[in-house]
């Protein structure tokens, strides 16, 4: 018997109640202090599903935008061989190293009207930072890597006999590609939508500049959550938390049992 | 072209049987292969340049557009200064207290079997899916003057929310599982034997943790602690919620973009974020030998 089961246990329980399980219990505690129809007042107000709406439809088509680039990402990094690539394979974690304010600021500069790329959609009549398409972008920005991350290994590790089968029995290359390597690919892809889709929804540092903070436009949830706790409206931001939280954790749900289901379903 | 080239490829396996073979163990190169493969490569390029590249050198380019004199006057302004001894000092308790928790908590989950592991780990992987900025309201909630703590930690003189305390609550909150999520792994596939061995012949609980758990996990440990560095120092939302914007006191480095860039001192707010632009490209060259070396 190996030594020192009580002693990570008594560490790892004490930590992770009081940094983790104590905090998450009081947003339960003061929702349980509302009452019932005070709570569905406040998280059914117009202002409030708007910003659900809009946090979930943006991280959403992030999320597809990112699963669709993050294949083509995953693909040239494992089977391509070309120079540069482990320069562009080390720059795919810079979303992730680099502070989310950061990115922010740089992310409007750059699609506002006078920017570099948002002065060229300007001309044609688009408008990208202060609108629905800058939040999308900004998300797309924070969850490439979790696509990437997610699917580059599974690449890896997929045996190539497999498609020089199925080309040899007469396959073309897109046939073989959706027929025989996606459905490979598909439970590792659909991890990395569901972390990159969760990311975006919960995203606030990258998101609260480009958004422009425009009621029923692009007020995303967690800028609403702020502009209560700004306002000491202590309760109307743990009413819209307690409901993002559970969204969050039911689309987490929903992914994970899709993958487990796919898994056993390809066995 | 490439169908032509399959359909004759088929003709092949079914008529020649020598013929067929040769193809298999030498797949011919097609020409429309280089298309698509410089197609894609190219996407991938101007996909990351765009979203990845750009960003840095706006960074960096608005940083400097009002000469060197002001870079160097905004970075060494006084609450720039204070600001980043706050997001090394917060940085560095994240890490401690990750490391610390993330050897327990892998070395428990994957060295014992026992009843509710698999919700252990679930509730470990918690502050993943939260949103940062309801972290920061967690902690309101508790330690606030509307938390059920609040009473208590006033009548004692204690201050956490809007305060020091605070900050590097949150920010260990939001990086928590970042080690556990490393280690677990490569615990999880050592297995156990070589402990159970080492403990049959009378080693302790320290020892074998020393010379048998930690040679295997030396590198997944370095990987974890660049992850927690990284996204403690950046860490944003949870931090603005708890800190309360006290300047000097309580602003970390991003915060104090955020409020250069609010009151419209841009080249300020840019210069500051070249800061945390050369720390995030360490932390990616670092991640990158780490990787190497792991291999």
């Amino acid at each position: 018997m190996i030594p020192g089961f009580g002693l990570s246990m008594g560490v790892t329980l004490t930590m992770l109640s009081c940094l983790v399980l104590i905090p998450l219990a009081s947003i339960f505690l003061c929702a349980g202090q509302l009452g019932i129809r005070e709570f569905l007042k406040i998280v059914t107000g117009g202002q409030v599903v708007s910003g659900y709406v809009v946090s979930f439809s943006c991280a959403f088509f992030a999320a597809v935008v990112n699963a669709v680039f993050g294949m083509i990402l995953a693909w040239v990094l494992t089977r391509y061989d070309f120079p540069g690539r482990s320069l562009m394979n080390g720059l795919i974690e810079l979303p992730f190293a680099l502070p989310t304010a950061v990115a922010g600021i740089s992310l409007t500069y750059l699609y506002s009207d006078k920017g570099w790329i948002g002065a060229l959609f300007d001309k044609v009549g688009i408008r990208i930072a202060y609108t629905r398409i800058g939040i999308t972008i900004a998300m797309i920005f924070v969850g490439i890597p979790f696509v990437v991350r997610s699917v580059q290994p599974v690449l890896e590790k997929l045996d190539r006999q497999y498609e020089e089968a199925a080309m040899l029995l007469g396959a073309g290359r897109g046939y073989t590609f959706f027929r025989v390597i996606l459905p490979e690919l598909f439970p590792a892809l659909l991890a990395g939508f569901g972390l990159a889709f969760a990311r975006g929804i919960g995203e606030y540092g990258s998101v609260v500049f480009i958004a422009g903070n425009i009621p029923y436009e692009t007020q995303i949830a967690p800028l609403l959550i702020m502009a209560k706790l700004e306002q000491y409206k202590y309760a109307d931001a743990t009413a819209i938390a307690l409901v993002l939280l559970l969204l969050s954790f039911v689309l987490m749900f929903v992914i994970n049992s899709a993958q487990i289901y796919m898994q056993k379903f390809s066995k | 072209m490439a169908k032509k080239k399959e359909r004759t490829y088929e003709k092949d396996v079914i008529g020649d049987g020598i013929h067929s073979i040769r193809k298999v163990i030498e797949p011919p190169k097609e020409p429309s292969n280089h298309r698509m493969k410089y197609a894609l490569i190219g996407m991938s390029a101007l996909f990351l340049i765009l979203m990845l590249v750009l960003p840095l050198i706006v960074v960096i380019s608005n940083a400097l557009r009002d000469g060197w004199n002001t870079y160097v006057g905004a970075i060494l302004d006084e609450y720039t200064i204070k600001a980043l001894k706050l997001t090394v000092a917060a940085t560095l308790c994240a890490v401690v207290v990750n490391t610390i928790f993330g050897i327990f908590a892998s070395y428990l989950l994957s060295k014992f079997y026992f009843r509710g592991r698999q919700l252990l780990a679930t509730l470990i992987d918690i502050p993943f899916s939260i949103s940062p900025v309801i972290a920061g309201l967690l902690f309101i909630l508790t330690f606030g003057n509307v938390g059920w703590m609040g009473e208590f930690l006033k009548s004692n003189g204690i201050k956490i929310v809007f305060a020091v305390p605070g900050v590097i609550l949150a920010t260990i909150f939001v990086t928590l599982p970042f080690v556990f999520r490393e280690l677990f792994p490569v615990m999880n596939s050592q297995g156990k034997d070589e402990e159970e061995a080492a403990a049959l012949m009378g080693a302790g609980g320290f020892t074998i943790f020393r010379k048998i758990t930690f040679p295997h996990i030396k590198w997944a440990l370095m990987y974890g602690v660049i992850l927690c560095t990284a996204r403690a120092m950046g860490e944003f939302g949870a931090v603005s919620v708890i800190s309360g914007h006290l300047r000097g006191k309580t602003i970390t480095l991003p915060l104090h973009v955020e409020i250069l860039y609010n009151e419209f001192h841009t080249t300020a707010a840019f210069a500051v974020s070249s800061l945390l632009v050369i720390l995030a490209v360490l932390i990616l060259i670092a991640r990158n030998i780490v990787e190497w070396k792991r291999k």
